[in-house]
């Protein structure tokens, strides 16, 4: 989405917030525990830093939105986190990143069993050359689920909190490859919460979707809320406004290209009364 | 608006004439390849009865004519193409598909340089080395031409085929999808097995065929490992006969019945790779779709 498009109306703005917070039930989020936890952490891409000291909280049943200019690491951090990066030659984290307490780069840790307690939706949809089917019960079947009746039923409730269900329940065993893009992101969302991770990750998970998709992802969001911990990047202001709990606002470092957090709290203090000026220049579209 | 851009003319001009050309050399590529497959079938066609797929080798009955009664058939050689060739696939396939998969799944090895290094030298290796290689090794050895040392040849000339094609199709398959089964917590073993490879698969069968296809046709490294024989046999430790064995036997014979069943041979060696590879073509194809 470009930056002209970005909302330039504070007003409006400020209305969506008051309607999301409406559905939302919830202004105070400070009470929730920590699941995850970043002490000034550091990442690289061979000798360049793409992140530096970074420092935030995602609360547990809360959903972090993660915003900023094209660039700013937002991507990186959220791959840092269930150690996407590992195959990446020269890429490395380090200072401290918590799940539960436990350091995510730590040697005691296991990067397959930490996927599994993380959920991933990326930028881009990635299904597999699988069935419909298939691509929902990947997950299921890595997570030991073998049950034809309960698997078929997972599937089913996954594709139906993905605003996807009425569209494929007629051909669930033909190629996931033949869907629309739109729906093959969707699909990704059904395969992500299927096996029921603590934490899922979402990369602007909405860039290919139309608007009443969107608002059916963001609904999923606040229903999974409840049960998950949900970090969501997004470039759409609306959005992060909309639907989530917290957000950070992340920019480069004009100097060093090192993405850095600028200005993190709840959503509603972010939007309304941001204490950075250049979070206020972002939000309000009046940025670059 | 559109059509008014001033070297319009040109350009389509240009196009046409690099069409043109494409396919100019294409017709003169396939030019060759009809004309021996049509003099193939002219030739061989004939020959094709009963008796030459129920008989094995008959001794020429030389009529008072001059005429060549009985020539027999040639059932000895599609039986022994089938054994060698199926066990050189065998053989073949599980370490062509491995070292591919090692190959594109961990390629900035120190170990895959040298893998790749000798499976592009293999590859080049003219067949009768091979078989020569396969003679000194495994005949001279076991004092004993054998079908086997015939299939440990053709592997040898199958594998880096197979390695090459499936590291080449395994490179094609998008990082996004191992991506995408990494983060639903899926070890990297499991990745390839079930993603990679999967996604692979037509691409891979192709290369599986281009081997197969080779390893049928090749008769240098047969004449020093199998020998060839006149009965049907099927015993893996003794001489076998092979339909590439029986063309050039029969070319090089003076009975003209025999140089007809020649013709035979090269077409039923020609129908045979090419029936495998349509139906191994329908068989994964209807698997991906
Ligand atoms: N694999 C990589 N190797 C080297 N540098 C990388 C790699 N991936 C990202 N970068 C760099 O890290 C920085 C942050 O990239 P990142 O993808 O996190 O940005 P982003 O905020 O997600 O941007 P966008 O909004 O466009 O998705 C960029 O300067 C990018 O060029
Ligand atoms: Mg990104």
């Amino acid at each position: 989405m470009s930056e002209a498009r970005l909302l330039t109306n504070t007003n409006s703005l400020r209305r969506n917030v008051a309607v999301g917070a409406l559905v939302r039930e919830r202004e105070h989020t400070d009470t929730l525990a920590h699941k995850l936890e970043a002490k000034n952490f550091n990442f690289y891409y061979g000798t360049f830093q793409a992140l530096s000291d970074i420092s935030m909280v995602m609360r547990e049943h809360s959903i972090t939105a993660i915003i900023g200019p094209s660039g700013c690491g937002k991507s990186t951090l959220l791959r840092a986190i269930n150690r996407m990066h590992d195959q990446t030659p020269g890429a490395r984290g380090n200072g401290q990143l918590m799940l539960d307490g436990q350091n995510i780069y730590g040697p005691e840790t296991d990067a397959v069993l930490l996927r599994r307690r993380i959920g991933m939706v990326f930028q881009r949809p990635n299904v597999f050359a699988k069935s419909i089917f298939d691509n929902i019960a990947y997950g299921l079947r890595i997570a030991g689920w073998h049950d034809r009746k309960q698997l078929a039923a997972r599937v089913e409730q996954c594709l139906r909190q993905a605003a996807l269900w009425d569209e494929v329940k007629d051909r669930l065993h033909s190629s996931a490859l033949g869907l629309s893009g739109g729906q093959q992101q969707r699909l990704c969302i059904a395969r992500a919460i299927a096996p029921r991770p603590e934490v899922l990750l979402m990369d602007e998970p909405c860039s290919a979707l139309d608007p009443i998709a969107t608002l059916k992802v963001e609904e999923l969001m606040l229903e999974l809320r409840r049960e998950y911990t949900i970090v969501i990047v997004t470039h759409n202001m609306q959005q992060a406004a909309r639907a989530s709990d917290e957000t950070a606002f992340m920019l480069m470092d004009p100097a060093t290209r090192s993405g850095q957090l600028i200005e993190f709290g709840p959503t509603n203090r972010i939007f309304t009364n941001p204490q950075d000026k250049r979070t206020e220049d972002y939000v309000t579209g009046q940025f670059g | 608006m559109i059509t008014q851009a001033t070297n319009y003319r040109r350009r389509k001009l240009v196009d046409y004439g690099m069409r043109g050309l494409t396919i100019g050399a294409t017709v003169l590529a396939l030019i060759p390849l009809v004309l021996i497959l049509s003099y193939v079938v002219f030739r061989g066609a004939g020959a094709l009865n009963i008796a030459f797929f129920t008989q094995a080798y008959e001794p020429p009955v030389v009529g008072l004519d001059g005429e060549v009664g009985n020539a027999g058939g040639v059932l000895h050689g599609i039986i022994g193409s089938l054994i060698i060739v199926g066990i050189a696939l065998i053989m073949a396939l599980p370490i062509g598909i491995l070292a591919g998969v090692f190959l594109a799944e961990y390629p900035s090895n120190s170990v895959a340089t040298v893998v790749r290094f000798c499976t592009d030298v293999l590859s080049a290796a003219p067949s009768i080395v091979i078989g020569v290689a396969a003679y000194v090794l495994i005949v001279q050895r076991t004092h004993q031409f054998s079908a086997l040392a015939g299939s440990v040849a053709l592997a040898v000339l199958m594998v880096p085929v197979i390695t090459r094609t499936t590291e080449e199709i395994l490179k094609l398959v998008p990082h996004t999808m191992r991506e995408a089964a990494m983060a639903l917590g899926a070890p990297k073993w499991w990745q390839t097995l079930t993603v990679v490879l999967p996604t692979a698969m037509s691409g891979i069968m192709t290369g599986v065929l281009l081997a197969f296809a080779r390893a049928t046709g090749e008769t240098a490294p047969l004449l020093l490992t199998v020998l060839g024989n006149n009965n049907v046999s099927v015993k893996l430790l003794e001489p076998m006969a092979a339909l590439p064995l029986l063309t050039y036997k029969y070319t090089d014979t003076p009975f003209p019945a025999q140089n007809t069943l020649a013709w035979g041979t090269a077409l039923v060696l020609t129908l045979l790779v090419l029936t495998v590879n349509l139906s191994v073509r329908w068989a994964t194809r209807s698997r991906t779709k």
